[in-house]
């Protein structure tokens, strides 16, 4: 699945959008997925994923077609 | 509720007030957020503002509808920017009226608050010895 990549998890990541091939079900699955991937992403005072532009919790269920995003900590206004 | 939600490069307190003018709205209120020259101390030379731009918009529109429901504005405009921006700058507008002003400035309080904290925008301030993502680490 295609994950975007916003901020600071951008730059981590080192690109706007990766693909994540691994079998993740769940957003809890695809966080240690990426903290795994990109260990610098712990350090951080949050990391959200949001699911079709709603922030998701860590059991919601991911499809394969979803629109998939790593939200850092957001320092808007 | 008529509500203007915006993420562009500039942005002016007139367009939002201007949008927000209402016969039916005896208060207006006004928040507007600009660039500091400064951080702790260290002078801030630029910042930069990237936006998830289809999740902000729709995050903004809670923000706005909340106000509608809970405090009963009658019009807002809640308006961001997005790309490089200098100290002085303009960064942020939100403009809301109400019949009376006591909503007004809630509702200018409520949405800059709530922003700040649910909306997928970041900033990056730029130092003269760096640059450094804001609010990123604990």
């Amino acid at each position: 699945m295609k994950i975007l990549l916003f901020g600071i998890a951008k730059d981590i990541a080192g690109a706007p959008v990766i693909q994540v091939d691994a079998p993740v079900a769940k957003v809890a699955a695809l966080k240690e997925h990426l903290y795994q991937q990109y260990p610098r992403l712990r350090e951080l005072k949050s990391c959200m994923i949001a699911v079709n532009k709603v922030y998701a919790t860590d059991d919601a269920a991911l499809q394969p077609d979803d629109e998939i995003a790593v939200i850092p900590p957001v320092s808007g206004g | 509720m008529d509500v203007w939600i915006e993420i562009k490069e500039h942005i002016t307190v007139q367009e939002a007030l201007d949008f927000v003018q209402s016969p039916d709205s005896g208060g207006v209120a006004v928040f507007v957020g600009n660039v500091r020259n400064e951080t702790k101390g260290k002078p801030v030379r630029q910042l930069f503002f990237e936006c998830y731009a289809p999740m902000a918009l729709l995050e903004l529109e809670k923000i706005a509808e909340h106000t509608r429901a809970a405090m009963g504005i009658k019009k807002i405009a809640i308006l961001h920017v997005s790309g490089n921006k200098l100290p002085g700058d303009t960064v942020v507008v939100i403009a809301a009226a109400a019949p009376h002003r006591a909503a007004a400035f809630e509702a200018c309080q409520y949405a800059i608050d709530t922003l700040k904290e649910t909306v997928p925008i970041w900033k990056k301030e730029y130092f003269e010895d760096g640059e450094v993502w804001v609010a990123a680490h604990p």
